[in-house]
């Protein structure tokens, strides 16, 4: 049967057909969907792991166990489970690991662009790249018997857009026995455990591995030489051959699909029938850096850009320049735009618990140490509340070093509760222990919401749906020895203001839990709030909310200021609004003040 | 066949990724070789979502190429405007009659196009716009989430397949409880689009 499917769905089913039995990962875009299908399957254990690199480790151990594995992440949670598949390169397991990374070129939702096929050659491991959803869903089971057959781990490398886009697939069955019991572990220390001594002895192996490898590559099916006319030879991969294909319809490809380690007869035996040999890839020049390695005369980054996206019409564009086509190829943009189109940008959504916390950062002016999640959108207008924002958990050390560096002025670390359990724990435990003074805000809504509403183990339910184990954040921060922890309704203005200054007056450590569900989570609709254009005088405060459902009208005061409206249909009645206008200009509408009676 | 170049646009919440999904599939229901490819923005919900849809004998590129859109199908005016300049000089734009306004421009810190300059500049872009009051219909059929199959079904009206595949097409992708009142909305979208078309003299800032 033939179904259109993400990438992403692809290797959801992939991983299904090829008989993996443990799934595991961390949620980030564009990767997210892959565990988000494979969780329907009952076949497979899947779970949201609290990290990368504890995900990393279970899948290991799921293989040293004898059973088929896959890890899922996004480009930057690679730097995260880094530590934990290096050693499976020495180990190798009892059964095939495919580790699964979700690039982002362009940078769509990403604090950077970093290329993971890096990490192939760094840890010396085998590297797929599928083009369209067909291959993602195939190499998924290509890779786990590359796995086993080279006793490493292999990785997968998609992007945004072979990961987001939709194309046919063919579906085959699961082959896998799933009624067979699990036989005891294949011990085997001397493998398994990479202690210096016995890590050295395997050494070598590695490097031999790596030599068999680019052999069987020359063979391996996926990778392949179409010809065509001969005076242009192009060497690529992934979606980004599909680009080319089109942009030079005429030209020979060697169209690789494993591209770490590269086959060398191959490319060879390629370069030779070409009179021009070019590398077109998005990103870094990793397989230009091999090609020239061999030996072989190629251009790739002379005429092409080694950062953002490389679409067809930048491919297209440089082609032109570099002669390779004719001017007339390229379509003419068209003069048509209307100029100063107001952009969509994101915000926090109306009833958004993080907003009241950012309107008080704000109109506090203290420093802030910001970290990954819907409330980085504190960092933007009318907020402009955040001043570091780099990686995962790294709120709380930054906040820790402005403590140790005897910054002066007043600070705050603020920190998600998804983040909080991914990588704030430790910090905090770091705080304890060095005598760090400062202030932690943990913004739990209750849910890794930017991703789209994944758990932590602050929910109860795990990604199947399961009851889970839940761990109270505020248990737990007094468990670390926190000696001032105050528990926040985010909805209370008053109080967020309070607590908040209180926290970073106090000469210590301080952890504030603005404790508030995301609208998505749990929302209670009451009647929505109006302004009452007679008490309105156009203050602009309730603006400096940010709220979606705020808007200026039409009608000026006496001094020519705006008055304020609210949108009732976005509306959610969360309240902040109503405690911080000082004219008490708005209120519910209930079907009493609707009709002119008084509240 | 035909090949197609289909650019579908709106703000996140409108349906638009339901409608490029059943775009692609009816597409590979005709027996084209389909492929698409979703932007969906940071937004949880109300940034722009744009959808690039391709139908051809053989689709390599998962993204349109610059300038050469078939069809736009615009959700919301000003996410039409975004993307004019993608259009072939003949293409059709199918626009939504809505506004939503973004929130920089409710906080009064930036400009929406007036409804004349937006008629006029998408009347610049091409002959064929057709401007579509999608919510009124969907409205008028009491279920407002009918809106991008109202839209499906005015473009349907541009291309040469049945119907009957249509119809097939978004009963299997809807929810049973709605698929009669998505049939309805596709009929009456189907049915507007030879009453929605643009002239001239409609279109002058």
């Amino acid at each position: 049967m033939r179904v259109m499917l993400t990438g992403n769905e692809a290797i959801a089913r992939g991983a299904y057909e090829a008989g993996v039995k443990v799934a595991m990962g961390y949620p980030g875009t564009p990767s997210s969907e892959i565990l988000e299908n494979l969780a329907r399957y009952q076949e497979v254990y899947s779970e949201w792991s609290v990290n990368e690199k504890v995900a990393m480790d279970g899948v290991m151990g799921a293989a040293y166990a004898g059973k088929r594995a896959m890890f899922t992440t996004k480009q930057v949670g690679m730097n995260v489970a880094a530590d934990s598949f290096f050693y499976g390169v020495y180990t190798g397991m009892n059964a095939g690991v495919l580790i699964v990374t979700a690039d982002d070129p362009g940078m769509f939702s990403s604090q950077n662009e970093q290329d993971n096929r890096h990490y192939a050659k760094f840890g010396k491991m085998p590297l797929l790249e599928p083009a369209d959803s067909q291959e993602a869903k195939d190499f998924v089971r290509v890779g786990l018997e590359m796995s086993e057959q080279f006793d490493e781990p292999v990785i997968l490398r998609t992007g945004m857009r072979v990961s987001h886009s939709a194309s046919p697939v063919e579906l085959g069955k699961r082959v896998w026995d799933d009624s067979a019991p699990t036989p005891p572990m294949k011990r085997d220390p001397h493998k398994f455990v990479a202690t210096a001594v016995w890590a050295r002895l395997r050494r070598p192996l590695i490097e031999e591995r790596i030599g068999k490898l680019a052999e069987f590559a020359e063979t391996f099916p996926y990778n392949r030489i179409e010809w065509g006319d001969c005076s242009l030879g192009i060497i690529t991969s992934g979606v980004v051959y599909e680009y080319a294909r089109e942009v030079f319809p005429n030209a020979s490809f060697l169209k690789l699909a494993m591209t770490y380690p590269l086959p060398p007869k191959l490319v060879r035996e390629f370069a030779a029938g070409a009179q021009r040999v070019i590398v077109i890839e998005e990103l870094d020049p990793f397989l230009e850096e091999q090609v020239r390695l061999m030996g072989v005369a190629v251009e790739g980054k002379s005429i092409f850009p080694s950062y953002g996206e490389l679409l067809p019409a930048t491919i297209e564009r440089c082609a032109v320049e570099a002669g390779l086509l004719p001017a007339s190829a390229v379509a003419n943009k068209r003069d048509v735009m209307l100029k100063n189109l107001p952009p969509r940008s994101p915000i926090l959504c109306p009833g958004c618990p993080h907003r009241s916390t950012f309107y008080m950062l704000n109109k506090l002016k203290y420093v802030v140490a910001g970290d990954i999640g819907c409330y980085n959108l504190g960092a933007q207008p009318p907020f402009d509340a955040t001043d570091t924002m780099g990686a995962m958990g790294a709120s709380i050390g930054v906040a820790h070093g402005f403590d140790k560096a005897r910054m002066p002025d007043k600070a705050v670390a603020v920190i998600g509760d998804g983040t909080f359990f991914h990588s704030g724990v430790a910090p905090l435990l770091n705080m304890v222990h060095n005598n760090g003074k400062g202030t932690v805000v943990i913004l739990d809504n209750h849910t890794v919401a930017m991703t789209g509403h994944q758990d932590h183990p602050g929910i109860s339910k795990t990604l199947v749906g399961v009851d889970g184990g839940r761990v109270d954040i505020e248990t737990l921060v007094r468990a670390m020895g926190v000696p001032d922890v105050r528990r926040v309704d985010p909805f209370d203005m008053k109080a967020v203001e309070q607590n908040l200054k209180e926290a970073v007056e106090y000469d210590g450590l301080a952890v504030v839990i603005m404790d508030g569900p995301c609208v998505f989570v749990e929302l209670e609709r009451k009647a929505p709030f109006e302004v009452d254009a007679d008490l309105c005088n156009g203050c602009t405060l309730c603006f400096r909310l940010g709220c979606p459902a705020i808007f200026k009208t039409d009608e000026l005061d006496k001094t020519g200021r705006p008055k304020a409206g609210i949108d009732p249909v976005l509306c959610v009645s969360c309240d902040m609004c109503r405690q911080i206008c000082p004219r008490k200009a708005i209120y519910m509408l209930t079907p009493a003040t609707a009709s002119g009676g008084a509240q | 066949m035909k090949p197609y170049n289909l650019l579908v646009t709106g703000v996140g919440g409108q349906g638009t990724v339901v409608a490029s999904d059943i775009l692609a599939a009816v597409g590979l229901e005709v027996g084209y070789d389909v492929k698409k490819s979703d932007v969906l923005g940071l937004a949880v919900r109300g940034g722009s979502v744009i959808s690039h849809v391709r139908w051809g004998e053989r689709v390599h590129s998962p993204i349109v190429p610059e300038g050469r859109v078939d069809v736009l199908v615009a959700f919301e005016y000003l996410e039409g405007l975004r993307w004019l300049d993608q259009l072939r000089p003949e293409g059709n734009i199918i626009v939504n009659q809505q506004r939503i306004f973004p929130v920089l421009v409710s906080a009064g810190r930036a400009e929406y196009p007036t409804l004349a300059e937006t008629h006029a500049a998408l009347r610049n872009a091409t002959q064929n716009v057709y401007v579509v009051p999608g919510l009124e219909i969907a409205q008028g059929l009491g279920n407002t989430r009918t809106l991008n199959v109202v839209l499906l079904g005015a473009f349907s009206g541009l291309t040469e397949i049945t119907p009957e595949v249509w119809i097939n097409v978004i009963r299997k992708r809807v929810p049973a409880r709605v698929a009669d009142v998505n049939l309805k909305a596709f009929q009456r979208g189907r049915e507007a689009l030879s009453q929605s078309r643009l002239k001239a003299e409609e279109a002058i800032a």
